[in-house]
């Protein structure tokens, strides 16, 4: 049932590294980061990988499997041919700290630049009452496992590092959609995506969403309403107000 | 060296620790937050059922009485009842506090909270989200920390002045200054360079012990990390012998082993099939629990649309109840071709519904298993999943018997008794977290002088050990041997030959573990963090072994196959574990439980505790209910 895989994975740190070739067993079910862990059991006890729960919950094992951002617990062996190479690297848009594993702090730094969730102060705990339907919307985005695997895709970013510091990238612009589609929030983000967070760099490719492990549609569902409840609010002062005054009075 | 002051330390950044800083931070102290992983990665996101408090949303019969009670037959009257009376008292304002800090759980129609079915809880009773209610959890207290920081900011010009997170940083061990806590040494995985906190109070946060464990629901972060911190502090641990294996864990393809697969799917209408296609749980149905549980299928299925005039269905039983039995029918050659058994949703809900209750289960299969789950049943085994053990604490602050050393969540020990209920770990991380993180700062307030550590040269040599040492074990090996060992000596079922045998392997592992080698530089080196992680699976496999050894009876989550009933004596008895400083040694002592208060027993009927009790005991409660 078990074969030998022929792998070709990203080494090294401080700024250097190469791809190393191994070949190592593969068996039935298997996915890339079981395989990456037997390299690290039997041949490279010094290989570095982030990873945690291993089934696709916790968002840590990013890397890019044959140039595609993917996450290792996910993707199985089964989807490649036997005879094929597999080359592993690291996540492109981050700086390598070693092997598999990147300085993600941009995510961290992003995340928190943006207003948090701000209730009406009236509300008290237990209070709460809110339909399904109107939770949805931000529950979507709230299943976001933060794999960066969407900031790592994003083209405004991925080599363009000078966009870095006016780009909060796809996942904290969609934190700003699910803020501002959340029932009891009262805060006003449009300005800020638009203008310190970069919401108008993005040109709708959609390499967020095809990436997502979680399938959240990120730029239909985020980004898109995102745009046009900026574009609402700059151009239209009595959409603007009436959506003030919604606000107070609930 | 790099050093920090801290007026309090949190190790862990899943729910109790996150809950614990926040309380901490609340409460005007400067908190750190020390995690071995990225922040927001902690195993809480795993959880998905979610998170049991008694709100009464969806039962209005439902109040903190019956949550108590409940939580004291999943443990088999084991539990540290103050604990589950704090328990279920508070867990709604947790739960509602999460709100007001922006989580979003499902509603009902009335707009509250969604409350879910659970096993051996007597009304829907989990507030969730589908079935990722461990994510929302740890984000939501991810964005609180965030909220706080952003605080902080406006007011000192610092994020991080008053709270401050540590990721990727693991401590290997806590500080002292004469008997009393005073600080923490540990390494950045990142660069392998060292770091002192001096703080007067550490938070232990830091989850289970799964990764001694082959097949387990657990990550790899699940090392036993604060067990062994605290047992080589001086701190002692409790029930240590009670390890929860989750019945429904993932058994093919074998890489996936162990993988949980939520009771949502049983709670929201799943139901447990052997090879011969019967519903064996009827079967199992032990005596403790013979009024409270359907016995035909008929009743079992009326019961998920009128609850009032039926009882539940059997697979809702508490989780050792339910996979000992999945255990028994593989044993028996009734299991399915890769050794487990049936569990079916497919026939019982629309395709549809399952997608919207059970999402991330349908995802999971479908992507690891190739099984679609609206189509066909699951192949579903026991798997390693919690420990009820931990350190044994204060109820109402979580102090260990160390000053200045604090516990909570999984890493404690007694509100779960013999067996913890799904549902009330998330609940209990809350409650407890947030005590835990107001009994640091009381005790910080309470402080006249601050603590000096000592013992960090020690604490260095011993980390950089395994580097120094040429041609010695591969510690991958080791860790192999001691899950190996532990699933098949000391696993679900128990017998006094195969726990000495346990032993005598983990002496040997040991010797072995002090000898591993690792190869590479300082940064980010994994086989060098696995070398040091295996002092504490081991410490911690002694433990768990030696006190399943001692205790001579069946209960909850041990089970012996030569003492298999319950014993009255033994309810009594809590077995405490404590080691020597340098960890060669460990001690395992019986302690008496202390009596339930009055008011609290008096909640039970006596035909019930007379299935646990001592006659001595029953004598006792007869003496509250006359004075009362």
């Amino acid at each position: 049932m078990g074969y030998k895989a022929k792998f070709r994975v990203w080494r090294g740190e401080g700024g250097e590294g190469r791809l190393e070739d191994f070949t190592v067993e593969v068996n039935e079910g298997e996915v890339v980061l079981d395989v990456i862990h037997r390299l690290q059991a039997t041949q490279a006890p010094d290989l570095a990988v982030r990873w945690n729960c291993k089934a696709g919950k916790c968002g840590s094992c990013s890397m890019e499997i044959n140039g595609k951002p993917r996450l290792g617990c996910m993707t199985r062996m089964s989807t490649f041919d036997e005879d094929e190479t597999i080359t592993v690297t690291p996540l492109r848009t981050f700086p390598v700290i070693k092997d598999l594993v990147t300085d993600v702090s941009f995510n961290y730094r992003k995340a928190r630049e943006i207003p948090s969730f701000t209730p009406p102060a009236d509300v008290k705990p237990g209070e709460y009452r809110m339909q399904q339907v109107d939770v949805e919307r931000s529950q979507e985005f709230r299943k976001c496992i933060e794999c960066f695997l969407c900031q790592n895709v994003c083209h405004v970013i991925r080599d363009h590092e000078e966009n870095k510091p006016n780009f909060a990238g796809p996942r904290y612009l969609m934190r700003i959609a699910e803020l501002d589609m959340h029932p009891y929030d009262v805060a006003d983000r449009k300005e800020l995506a638009q203008e310190v967070h970069g919401l108008g760099y993005c040109n709708i490719t959609k390499c967020c969403t095809e990436v997502c492990p979680e399938h959240i549609k990120i730029t239909d569902n985020a980004l898109i309403p995102m745009k046009e409840r900026v574009v609402d609010k700059k151009y239209d002062p009595l959409v603007w107000l009436g959506s003030k005054i919604f606000k107070r009075q609930r | 060296m790099e050093r920090h002051e801290y007026d309090v330390v949190v190790i862990g950044a899943g729910g109790a620790g996150l809950r614990a800083a926040i309380e901490a931070r609340q409460q005007g102290k400067r908190t750190a937050i020390v995690c071995k992983s990225l922040f927001g990665k902690a195993h809480t996101v795993m959880a998905e059922g979610g998170a049991a408090a008694a709100m009464g949303n969806v039962n209005p019969n439902d109040n903190w009485m019956v949550h108590f009670r409940d939580t004291m037959r999943g443990g088999k009257f084991l539990n540290n009842w103050r604990m589950a009376e704090l328990h279920a008292k508070e867990a709604p304002d947790r739960v509602w506090e999460l709100e007001a800090w922006g989580a979003l759980f499902d509603r009902t129609k009335d707009g509250k909270i969604s409350q879910r079915n659970f096993g051996g809880h007597e009304y829907p009773r989990l507030a969730h989200v589908g079935d990722r209610t461990g994510l929302e959890l740890i984000r939501t207290l991810q964005q609180r920390v965030v909220a706080l920081q952003q605080e902080d900011e406006k007011l000192h010009g610092d994020p991080e002045a008053y709270i401050k997170v540590f990721a990727e940083c693991t401590i290997t061990r806590l500080l002292k200054d004469g008997d009393a806590i005073a600080g923490a040494f540990g390494y950045w995985r990142e660069t392998g360079d060292f770091i002192v906190f001096e703080a007067p109070a550490v938070v232990l946060a830091t989850g289970g012990i799964g990764k001694s464990y082959v097949v387990t629901s657990n990550s790899w972060e699940y090392t036993g990390d604060g067990h062994a911190l605290a047992l080589l502090a001086g701190a002692k641990l409790i029930n240590m012998e009670f390890i929860q294996f989750h019945p429904t864990g993932m058994v093919w393809p074998p890489s996936v082993r162990g993988i949980l697969v939520t009771e949502s799917v049983r709670g929201d209408g799943g139901v447990l099939r052997n090879s011969e296609g019967r519903r064996f749980m009827f079967d199992y149905i032990p005596d403790v629990f013979k009024d409270k549980y359907a016995t035909t299928e008929e009743e079992a299925d009326r019961w998920y649309t009128d609850q009032a005039n039926n009882r539940r269905p059997p697979e809702l039983l508490p989780r050792d109840e339910v996979a000992r039995a999945i255990n028994a029918e593989v044993k028996a050659g009734r299991g399915s071709p890769q050794g487990g058994v049936y569990l079916d949703v497919s026939t019982r809900l629309p395709a549809a519904e399952i997608i919207k209750r059970l999402p991330s289960m349908h995802h999971q299969f479908k992507e690891l298993a190739d099984v679609d789950i609206t189509k066909e049943p699951m192949q579903v085994g026991p798997t390693c999943h919690y420990i009820m053990g931990g350190v044994e604490v204060d109820a109402d602050t979580g102090a260990a018997s160390v000053p200045g050393l604090f516990a909570a969540g999984e890493v404690s020990g007694g509100m779960h008794g013999s067996n913890r209920l799904g549902g009330n770990s998330l609940s209990d991380l809350l409650v407890f977290g947030r005590r835990a993180g107001a009994g640091a700062a009381a005790y910080v307030d309470s402080l006249t002088t601050r603590p000096k550590p000592t013992g960090i040269e020690e604490a260095k040599a011993e980390a950089l050990a395994p580097l120094q040492r040429t041609g010695g074990e591969n510690p991958y090996e080791v860790h192999h041997e001691l899950q190996r060992t532990m699933n098949d000596l000391v696993g679900i079922i128990r017998k006094a030959e195969e726990m000495s045998e346990a032993l005598q392997v983990i002496e040997k592992l040991k010797e072995r573990a002090k000898n591993c080698a690792s190869t590479g530089s300082r940064i980010y080196n994994p086989g060098w963090h696995l070398a040091l992680d295996l002092r504490n699976m081991l410490l911690v496999s002694e433990c768990v072994a030696k006190a399943a050894l001692m205790r001579e009876e069946s209960r909850g989550g041990h089970t012996r196959d030569d003492f298999p009933t319950m014993s009255p004596e033994w309810r009594r008895k809590l077995l405490v574990c404590s080691a020597t400083p340098d960890g060669t040694s460990i001690t395992v002592e019986e302690k008496i439980q202390p009596s339930m208060r009055s008011d609290l027993i008096r909640l039970f009927e006596r035909s019930e505790l007379e299935k646990y009790l001592t006659e001595e005991e029953l004598a006792e409660y007869d003496a509250a209910v006359k004075e009362s």
